[in-house]
């Protein structure tokens, strides 16, 4: 027997529905489609060259750069602790994952700071980093470590608890069956965990590309050396040439809505939906 | 259960690899270069602290990023919440998009977020120009921070209460109808306390996260000491200034305000725990 499923009456479900566009298209879908019509604004040409800019190129290879560190960093820490948390019991488990979700609570400014902290003329390590003439931060090397620390928890908060629910049993019988070590990761393990795993690192790379408080605290803003792209969307915009900043932001909301794209297949392709598990991921 | 034993006997390898090097790079990446924060503080002394935390400039920054990031967190709970009932409930054509539309927040780089909104609200912007003639200034004033955290928060809200709206137990509705509720009164009687620690858990979720905002605030913000500067652009102008104990003081009140306010997200979703699982 198929039972009538209680709802709202029509008129309140239309216009609850109303409600819900209107506010999401006001809030977000508008500042997303000024992004394309501003770069746009002075034709596809204008929009070309903004890009082609040597500046913006330098800035391009800078975002490339950062994330094709960061995200494997991250990639292999989230498959450690993963594999730690959802396989073997130990002591102070909880506070590990409290402790990996740590960064999601730090503002960017604070997570760039303590790399000054730390790194900066005044710093820690300061005066031996210039005694030996090496620059961490207003450099390269400070991006990235600041980068690193705000995607930290991405991987390993998506894999752990994929990595529990897929439990133990298939690894126990490989190894039972005499699999090494490597040979289940590989061939149990991995295969298992995939969706789960890519969900992690199409986040993980989406906020490595996109960071722009921690990293504008540790770039020093030095045009053509050490701007990402979010930094020299922020240049061009404070240098009033709205076009071009709107043109170089153009790139990184083609990359948000990939990054949708690709986070609704994965949902799509596991049932899932985004779980509130996922929702403490930016947080 | 069994967290007392150091490690439970597993036929599995890589126990003392991943342990490890999960222990080190956390250390090195997250634990280390925090607790930088808590020395550089111990060291600079109560009053030392006392002074810069309590200078009224700091105490303004203090109050519009507490009030904006409230008022923002308190609209995204109001929309949040009719935005996730129409998710989890209702069918519509193009439901599958709108759903997948309520991430862009988390997808969008913050500074893009940033200038999209500045250039919307500013005095001939699309939305900013009818404003103006309405008598209303958006961009450059406390409102155009409250909208940009707004945009921020919002999918906090709507992905927390989406799960727990999906695995409402529909014969508890079924119950208060059949006993004679309307619907109106099966929604706010029977529905919506047992939504209240999700709703709570995902308001508390955009607060803190509007706290710390910086990208997408800063400039919409106007900054300007005393009227717009937020808390986190106050401690940048600190650093550039290499006032590095005035930065650390204010950075310490806005980190234990997260901390507190995690922990009680942690309170509040075993809460909601226990209360999905009566």
């Amino acid at each position: 027997m198929k039972r009538r499923v209680l709802t709202e009456p029509k008129p309140v479900r239309v216009a609850l529905i109303l409600v819900s566009l209107a506010f999401l298209a006001v809030s977000l879908v508008l500042p997303l489609a000024l992004v394309f019509v501003e770069a746009f604004s002075k034709g596809a040409a204008a929009y070309a060259a903004a890009i082609r800019e040597p500046m913006a190129l330098s800035a391009l290879r800078l975002t490339l750069l950062t994330a094709a560190i960061a995200v494997p960093a991250n990639l292999v820490f989230g498959l450690a602790a993963s594999w730690a948390i959802a396989k073997f019991d130990f002591w102070g488990k909880n506070a590990l994952i409290t402790l990996i979700d740590l960064p999601f609570a730090v503002s960017p400014v604070i997570s760039g700071m303590i790399f000054i902290l730390l790194f900066g003329r005044l710093g820690t390590f300061g005066p031996f980093l210039q005694g030996h003439d090496i620059k961490i931060v207003f450099a390269i090397p400070g991006i990235v470590l600041a980068t690193v620390f705000v995607t930290f928890p991405f991987v390993a908060r998506e894999l752990i608890p994929v990595m529990q629910a897929s439990g133990s049993e298939e690894e126990e019988a490989a190894r039972v069956l005499g699999a090494s070590g490597w040979q289940l990761f590989w061939r149990v393990t991995l295969p298992n965990v995939k969706w789960g795993l890519l969900y992690g690192v199409i986040l993980c790379n989406a906020r490595a590309m996109g960071e722009f408080g921690a990293v504008s605290v540790v770039s020093g803003h030095i045009r053509g050396k050490t701007n990402t792209l979010p930094l020299h969307v922020e240049i061009l915009y404070n240098e009033y040439q709205f076009q071009a900043a709107f043109a170089a932001a153009s790139l990184l909301a083609f990359l948000a809505l990939v990054t949708l794209l690709a986070k609704s297949f994965i949902e799509w392709q596991t049932g899932r939906r985004a779980s509130a598990g996922s929702v403490e991921n930016e947080a | 259960m069994s967290s007392v034993v150091l490690k439970r006997h597993s036929v599995l390898p890589g126990f003392g690899l991943t342990v490890g090097y999960t222990l080190l790079y956390l250390s090195l990446i997250v634990l280390l270069p925090l607790s930088t924060l808590a020395f550089k503080s111990s060291s600079l002394g109560f009053d030392a602290f006392w002074t810069t935390v309590s200078s009224a400039r700091v105490v303004a920054s203090y109050k519009l990023t507490f009030g904006a990031s409230l008022a923002a967190a308190t609209i995204n709970a109001f929309f949040g919440l009719i935005v996730a009932w129409v998710l989890a409930r209702y069918t519509f054509p193009g439901r599958r998009l709108v759903d997948a539309i309520v991430d862009l927040p988390f997808a969008l780089p913050t500074a893009v977020a940033g200038i999209a909104l500045t250039t919307l609200y500013s005095e001939n912007g699309w939305l900013g120009a009818p404003l103006a003639r309405m008598g209303v200034k958006v961009a450059f004033t406390p409102l155009g921070i409250t909208l940009a955290l707004t945009f921020i928060g919002l999918p906090f809200v709507v992905r927390t209460l989406q799960p727990v709206i999906d695995e409402l137990d529909p014969e508890l509705e079924e119950a208060a109808a059949s006993l004679g509720a309307s619907r109106a009164q099966t929604l706010f009687r029977v529905v919506l306390p047992a939504l209240l620690p999700a709703w709570l858990t995902g308001f508390a979720l955009a607060f803190a996260r509007c706290l710390g905002e910086y990208g997408s605030v800063v400039f919409i913000a106007g900054n300007m000491p005393m009227r717009t500067e937020i808390t986190p652009l106050l401690i940048i102008t600190k650093l550039e200034q290499y006032d590095y104990p005035g930065a650390t003081a204010i950075a310490v009140v806005m980190l234990v305000a997260s901390f507190v306010l995690l922990l009680g997200i942690n309170l509040l979703q075993s809460w909601s725990g226990r209360r999905l699982a009566a």
